[in-house]
C-alpha cells in the first residue's frame, strides 16, 4: 500500500477506546464527576430572608423549569424536522440545567424540603443527591410549578405557543432577578436570561411563521395559543411567598413583570396579525393552584412516568 | 484539527452533468484515470470530481443508510429519556439523542453533495427501499440498555466508522471525523453508566448483566456477514469507500471489548470465547446469521414499530414544513 496517506495524520481517530478507563474527563459533555453545581457562589441566606420561604421560591422556579423541560423532552425523535428536534432538545436541556441549580438551592436553604428516601437509614445512607430526591421522590402535591408547565404538549403549534408564553414571562422575571440579594438566585438568573432570550426568540419566530404560513398552520397555532392562554394569568399571580421575598429584595413579584411580558406578547401577536386572545382562564381549586401544590390531572401521570425507575431503585446508583 | 489528506488532484475536473452525458458507467479516458489514481493514492474524491455512476450510487446507499441509522437510532434510547433515574442522566441522555439527530443532519448533507435531497432519502426510508442498521430493530428494555447501547452498540459503530474517516469521498470522510469524536464520548458515557450501576445494588448489577447478554450477539452482527458472504464489500474496498473487511473489524471489536467486560465485572454470553495466545486475539463463537437475515428481512422485534414511529413523526410534521415553505416564499415575494 505505497499510496496510502501517511498513517500519522489519522492516529488520533484510530483509537476511540483510548482513555476509556479514565483520564480526559474534560472531553465529557457534563464531566465525569458530579460536583456541587453551586460551588464558588456565596450560599449564605441573605439577611431578612426566611430560609423556608427561599426554599419554596426556588422550588417554584425550579419546578417550572423541570416540568416544562420534561414536556419538551417528549418531543425528542418526534419533531417535524431534525433541526426542530435539536432546537427543542436544546431548550429542554437549558431548562433542566436551571432546574438542577434551583432544586439544589432549595435543598441547601431548607434541607427539610428534601423527602426521606425509602430504605435509607443512618446505617444505609441514601446515595441519591438532593436534586434527585426532590425531582424523583416528591409527590405531585409538593410540586410548585405553574399549570402552564405541566399541560400536555398538543401539536407543534401548541408547543410553540406554550414556549412563547412561558419564555416571555420567565425572561421578564429573570431579568429583574439578576439583582436579587441572594447570590445564587442572581447567578441562576444571569445564566437563565441568555437562555430564555433564545427560547423566546425561537418561539416568536416559529409563532409568526405558523401564523403567516398556510391556512392550516394559522388555524392550528391559533387553537394552540387559545389552549395555553388559559394559564396566562396564573403566571403573573403572586403567591404570598413571592410577595414576602420580593419585599426582602430576594425574589421578583410576578405581577410586577406582567406589563412587560404582555407588551412582548403583543408585539408577536401584531406581527402574526392575530388579536389579543379572549380566553376564559383556568379556574383555581378552592383558591389554590400550582404554586400552592394544587395541580391539574396531567402532573401526576407525568411524574409517574418520570419517577418510575428512580423509585423502583431507591438505593440505586446512577 | 481535522486530519484530512491534502487534495492533490489536478484542477482538470468536470461537472458531473457533462460527464454523465458522455457515458453511464465506463470512465471516459482521462477522467477515469484521474479517479482511479486519486483513489489509489488514498486522496479524496470531491463532489465536483468525475466519479463512476456505480461509485456514486454505492456512496448514496451507504451514507443514506448511515444517516437513517442515526435518526432511527434515536428511538430505542429516546424511549428512556422521560424515565431517566437522575437529572444528570436525563441531561446526558437527552444530549446524546440530540447528537444523533445532528449526525443524521451531517450525513444527509453529505448525501446532498451527491445530488440526492433529504426529502427523497426520507421517502426511500419510509417506503422500505433504503435500510438502517439492524441493531435498532432490537428493543431497549431497561435503563441499563442505555449504558449497553453506548458501550457495545456505539463501540461497534466506532470500530466500523473510524476507518471511514479515511474513506475516499471527501464530504463523507469529514462528516465521519466529527461523528466519531462524538460517538466516542457517547461510548464512554455508556460505559460509565454501567460502571456506576455495577457499584450500586444487586438488582442493578443483574440489570446490567441481562442487558449485556441481550446486546452482545446483535452487536457482533453489526459488522455484517462474514466477508465470504458479503456481496458489496469487495468493490467498496477497491474504491476506497470501505477500508477493512467485516471479519477483521469484528475481531478488533471483540479484542477491545473483552478486557472492558472484565473490568466492568460482567460475563459475555459466549462459551467459545477464549484467549488464543498463538493469534494474540480472542477466539469467539459464530453469531446466529439466520437471526441476522431475519431481522434484515424485516422480521426483527421492532422493525415495524421503528418505521411506523418515523413515518408518524414525518406525517405529523408535514403541516409545519409546509408552513415554513409558504412563509419563506411569501417573504421572498415581498423583497
Amino acid at each position: 500500500m505505497t499510496h496510502e496517506a501517511p498513517a500519522s495524520e489519522h492516529d488520533d481517530h484510530d483509537s476511540p477506546y483510548e482513555g476509556l478507563f479514565g483520564g480526559d474527563s474534560d472531553h465529557w459533555a457534563f464531566g465525569t464527576d458530579f460536583d456541587d453545581p453551586l460551588a464558588g457562589i456565596e450560599a449564605t441566606i441573605p439577611d431578612g430572608a426566611d430560609p423556608r420561604a427561599l426554599a419554596q421560591y426556588c422550588l417554584m422556579l425550579g419546578d417550572d423549569a423541570l416540568v416544562l423541560s420534561h414536556r419538551l423532552s417528549q418531543w425528542c425523535g418526534r419533531a417535524p424536522e431534525l433541526e426542530l428536534d435539536i432546537a427543542l432538545a436544546n431548550i429542554a436541556l437549558d431548562l433542566l440545567g436551571q432546574a438542577r441549580l434551583l432544586l439544589a438551592r432549595a435543598a441547601s436553604a431548607d434541607p427539610s424540603v428534601v423527602p426521606p428516601l425509602p430504605g435509607a437509614s443512618e446505617a444505609v445512607p441514601s446515595p441519591v443527591p438532593a436534586e434527585d430526591a426532590l425531582a424523583f421522590f416528591r409527590d405531585d402535591r409538593a410540586y410548585r410549578n405553574a399549570w402552564l408547565a405541566e399541560a400536555p404538549n398538543g401539536d407543534f403549534g401548541q408547543t410553540v405557543a406554550r414556549i412563547l408564553l412561558f419564555a416571555t414571562a420567565r425572561l421578564a422575571l429573570l431579568e429583574r432577578l439578576r439583582a436579587s440579594r441572594d447570590a445564587v438566585l442572581a447567578a441562576v438568573a444571569a445564566k437563565g436570561v441568555r437562555e430564555l432570550a433564545y427560547h423566546r426568540d425561537f418561539a416568536a419566530r416559529w409563532f409568526v411563521t405558523l401564523a403567516q404560513g398556510t391556512e392550516e398552520s394559522r388555524r392550528r397555532v391559533t387553537a394552540g395559543l387559545a389552549e395555553v392562554w388559559r394559564h396566562h394569568d396564573e403566571l403573573f399571580r403572586a403567591h404570598p411567598v413571592e410577595r414576602e421575598l420580593a419585599g426582602a429584595g430576594v425574589a421578583v413579584d410576578p405581577a410586577d413583570v406582567a406589563g412587560e411580558a404582555d407588551a412582548a406578547l403583543a408585539t408577536v401577536l401584531a406581527a402574526s396579525d392575530l388579536p389579543w386572545p379572549e380566553v376564559p382562564q383556568a379556574g383555581q381549586l378552592g383558591g389554590r393552584s400550582g404554586r400552592d401544590g394544587a395541580h391539574t390531572e396531567a402532573l401526576s401521570s407525568l411524574l409517574a412516568e418520570m419517577q418510575s425507575v428512580a423509585r423502583a431503585h431507591p438505593l440505586g446508583r446512577w | 484539527m481535522e486530519a484530512v489528506p491534502e487534495k492533490t488532484m489536478p484542477e482538470k475536473t468536470m461537472p458531473r452533468e457533462a460527464a454523465s452525458e458522455e457515458t453511464a458507467t465506463a470512465a471516459p479516458g482521462d477522467l477515469g484515470e484521474h479517479f482511479e489514481a486519486t483513489v489509489a493514492r488514498g486522496a479524496r474524491i470531491e463532489p465536483r470530481d468525475w466519479m463512476p455512476d456505480a461509485y456514486r450510487a454505492t456512496l448514496v446507499r451507504q451514507i443514506a443508510q448511515h444517516a437513517h441509522s442515526e435518526v432511527i437510532g434515536m428511538q430505542p434510547e429516546g424511549n428512556w429519556i422521560t424515565r431517566a433515574p437522575s437529572l444528570r442522566r436525563k441531561a446526558i441522555l437527552l444530549a446524546k439523542v440530540q447528537d444523533e439527530a445532528g449526525h443524521g443532519l451531517y450525513l444527509y448533507s453529505a448525501c446532498e453533495t451527491l445530488g440526492v435531497s433529504r426529502e427523497e432519502l426520507t421517502a426511500l426510508l419510509l417506503a422500505g427501499r433504503q435500510k438502517y442498521s439492524s441493531i435498532f430493530n432490537y428493543p431497549a428494555l431497561s435503563y441499563a440498555d442505555v449504558g449497553t447501547i453506548g458501550w457495545l452498540v456505539d463501540g461497534a459503530a466506532i470500530c466500523n466508522q473510524v476507518p471511514l474517516c479515511r474513506t475516499s469521498y471527501g464530504p463523507y470522510g469529514r462528516a465521519m471525523i466529527r461523528i466519531c469524536k462524538e460517538e466516542s464520548f457517547h461510548q464512554r458515557q455508556g460505559y460509565e453508566l454501567l460502571m456506576t450501576m455495577m457499584r450500586g445494588t444487586g438488582e442493578q448489577r443483574a440489570m446490567v448483566q441481562e442487558s449485556v447478554d441481550r446486546f452482545w450477539w446483535p452487536s457482533l452482527m453489526m459488522f455484517g456477514p462474514p466477508d465470504a458472504d458479503s456481496p458489496n464489500s469487495a468493490r467498496s474496498m477497491a474504491w476506497g469507500i470501505k477500508r477493512n473487511g467485516n471479519d477483521e473489524l469484528r475481531q478488533r471489536f471483540v479484542d477491545m471489548t473483552v478486557p472492558q467486560a472484565e473490568a466492568l465485572g460482567v460475563s459475555l454470553p459466549d462459551p467459545d470465547l477464549r484467549w488464543n495466545a498463538e493469534r494474540e486475539s480472542y477466539d469467539f463463537g459464530e453469531p446466529d446469521w439466520s437471526e441476522f437475515a431475519a431481522v434484515l428481512r424485516g422480521e426483527g422485534p421492532c422493525n415495524a414499530q421503528r418505521l411506523a414511529h418515523r413515518a408518524r413523526a414525518h406525517e405529523d410534521g408535514a403541516w409545519v414544513r409546509n408552513a415554513a415553505l409558504a412563509f419563506a416564499k411569501a417573504g421572498a415575494a415581498h423583497e
